[in-house]
């Protein structure tokens, strides 16, 4: 009995040790600690001052107590955080304005929708790239301009101009989130559409096939790995992208808006739930793309790119 | 031979290609004068870099000759190719990965808009020819190179052409499969009266399948010898043992060693 239960924590041990998870441990472990000394020494200051003018004893434990549970905190404790979850989370209607579902929701709607858009027109971009020469060498050059301009300067135009051709909401959000997730789609996209051989191209050329078969049968299933790649890419950019969105509209709703209202307010513990809460969704939607690429590349064995 | 079968399918006179790179231009091929008439099967032979595949390259209208005339069954190059007028293997196999065995074989067939029965049909038969019968699922990267290469030949058979280019197609294989090939090669070569030019590096290989044999030499590439051979069409591999076999293989092998350049 105890010779069994030895033999099964041993093999516990053997596996954490082995697997992945004991480094992950550690990593998380080392995190929390510097984020709980972290906690201490930004919320200190603060604190000690507030003593010294109420004239209050205080010791160290106090301190320590005290920087892990302020309201207003330079830097918040994790399980502030985590309360914080959860009343936004778990214990509020997700129909509510104070659900941090809901706002995610609202946040994730015109990252779907501003991701589908920008990958239709990457995928459109380089087709055209990889066929004409002239599509090359005209739009190339702006295609490179448009992401070097600055995304928090230009998002409040593309929202002005939008709002006067009463165009508001999820719309504009969503052209901005495009805006910044085509780039990596042509990108990947002409790499992949260009990405097949003399050889496997000469092969067509003995078939005398014709430039759409060219496309159909050999350039598009050549270039799928390198679409998945940068659709990774895309997806948390296009994030990124709903969120700035969210914040020069002074919208209500979304993850921007949170995190906006927070620092107005200097809520930074819901600044810093806001800043989980599009982390895990960013997780998530690689996630969904990594699933679907599985799916897609698996059935003819392929390793992604 | 009757005049029908001296019909010729290619005719190549003065031909030169010259490959402009980066530092010196390239002579590829130097004055190739050559005929290769229907029912012929063409070996080219030469030591490596003579310009074999450059030449297969040229009647395929991939590459475009620098000077000189080549005409493919009366026409251009370039309008034989738009006839689908030959099947060509590549030195690598050059299948597409995300196609199974047997998709690969019916991409040329799916091209020319064949119906999917008959798609299937002439992947199975083919897949027959070179022994891979039970493989048609399987993907490019579960086969060996020699299998892949195999599977290469068979795509180009199951097009059906009067015409095969075959640029060093057992190349990889061992010597046990490409005796049965070469084998199997010969008797499609009999029975379906198809033209044929392959090329080789194995002096015994060319010896065995052709009815003309090219030696080349290097730089520039040029012919410098064709052997007609006299060898009965219906050969077996015993043949390899008779006198006139060797007295062909001779000749070759006198051919190589004097285009043969020990200088650099
Ligand atoms: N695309 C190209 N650009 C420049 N030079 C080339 C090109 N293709 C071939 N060559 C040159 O032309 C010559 C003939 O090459 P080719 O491939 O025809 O040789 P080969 O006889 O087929 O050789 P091997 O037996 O090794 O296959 C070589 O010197 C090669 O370097
Ligand atoms: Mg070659």
């Amino acid at each position: 009995m105890t010779e069994h239960a030895e033999t099964s924590k041993l093999g516990l041990w053997r596996r954490l040790y082995d697997g992945k998870s004991f480094p992950v441990f550690v990593v998380v472990l080392s995190l929390l600690i510097l984020w709980y000394a972290g906690a201490v020494y930004m919320n200190s200051d603060r604190l000690i001052d507030q003593y010294e003018r109420g004239k209050v004893e205080w010791s160290w434990q106090q301190l320590i107590e005290d920087a892990w549970s302020m309201e207003r905190p330079i830097l918040p404790a994790p399980q502030q955080i985590v309360v914080e979850l959860r009343k936004t989370v778990l214990e509020k209607k997700i129909t509510s304005k104070r659900s941090l579902v809901y706002h995610s929701y609202v946040t994730i709607s015109s990252t779907l929708v501003g991701f589908a858009l920008g990958a239709l027109l990457g995928i459109l971009l380089a087709v055209g790239i990889v066929h004409l020469e002239t599509l090359d060498r005209s739009l190339m050059p702006w295609i490179i301009a448009s992401q070097t301009v600055p995304i928090l300067a230009i998002a409040p135009m593309i929202i002005v101009v939008l709002g006067h051709i009463g165009l508001t909401g999820l719309v504009p959000k969503a052209i901005i989130s495009m805006y910044l997730c085509f780039f990596p789609i042509t990108i990947g996209m002409v790499k992949g559409l260009r990405s097949p051989d003399v050889l496997q191209l000469d092969l067509m050329k003995t078939y005398s096939a014709s430039a759409a078969q060219v496309f159909w049968k050999l350039r598009m299933p050549a270039s799928i790995p390198f679409l998945f790649a940068s659709l990774k890419v895309a997806i948390a950019i296009s994030l990124v992208g709903a969120i700035v969105a969210e914040l020069p509209t002074g919208a209500v709703e979304g993850l921007g808006a949170r995190l906006l209202a927070g620092s107005y307010y200097g809520q930074t513990i819901q600044i810093w739930s806001a800043l989980v809460a599009a982390s895990v969704l960013g997780m998530l939607l690689v996630w969904a793309v990594t699933i679907t690429e599985k799916l897609v590349l698996g059935r003819t064995g392929r390793e992604a790119v | 031979m009757s005049d029908v079968e001296l019909k010729p399918v290619i005719e190549i006179e003065k031909l030169n290609l010259v490959f402009q790179t980066a530092d010196t231009p390239v002579h590829a091929l130097s004055d190739i004068d050559l005929t290769v008439n229907a029912g012929d099967f063409v070996s080219f032979i030469g030591p490596s870099g003579c310009g074999k595949t450059t030449l297969m390259r040229v009647i395929a209208d991939l590459e475009k000759p620098t000077g000189g005339h080549i005409s493919v069954n009366g026409m251009t190059p370039e309008e034989a190719r738009q006839k689908r007028a030959y099947g060509y293997v590549f030195q690598a196999p050059a299948l597409y990965p995300w196609r199974t065995v047997e998709k690969n074989i019916m991409l040329p067939l799916e091209i020319m808009g064949l119906s999917r029965e008959e798609q299937k049909a002439r992947a199975a038969r083919n897949l027959a020819m070179v022994n891979l019968e039970g493989f048609e699922k399987k993907f490019p990267w579960q086969l060996s190179g020699g299998m892949q290469q195999r599977v290469s030949i068979a795509r180009a058979l199951s097009v059906e052409p009067d015409l095969l280019l075959m640029d060093e197609p057992f190349g990889a294989l061992d010597e046990i499969t490409r005796d049965h090939l070469n084998e199997q090669l010969l008797k499609l070569w009999d029975t379906t009266k198809k033209t044929v030019i392959f090329v080789t590096h194995s002096i015994p290989e060319a010896v065995f399948l052709s009815s003309k044999i090219v030696v080349m030499s290097p730089r520039p590439g040029k012919v410098i010898d064709i052997i007609e051979s006299n060898l009965p069409r219906d050969r077996t591999l015993d043949i390899r043992e008779t006198p006139e076999f060797l007295e062909i293989s001779h000749r070759v092998r006198e051919g190589l060693r004097s285009g043969h350049s020990y200088d650099d």
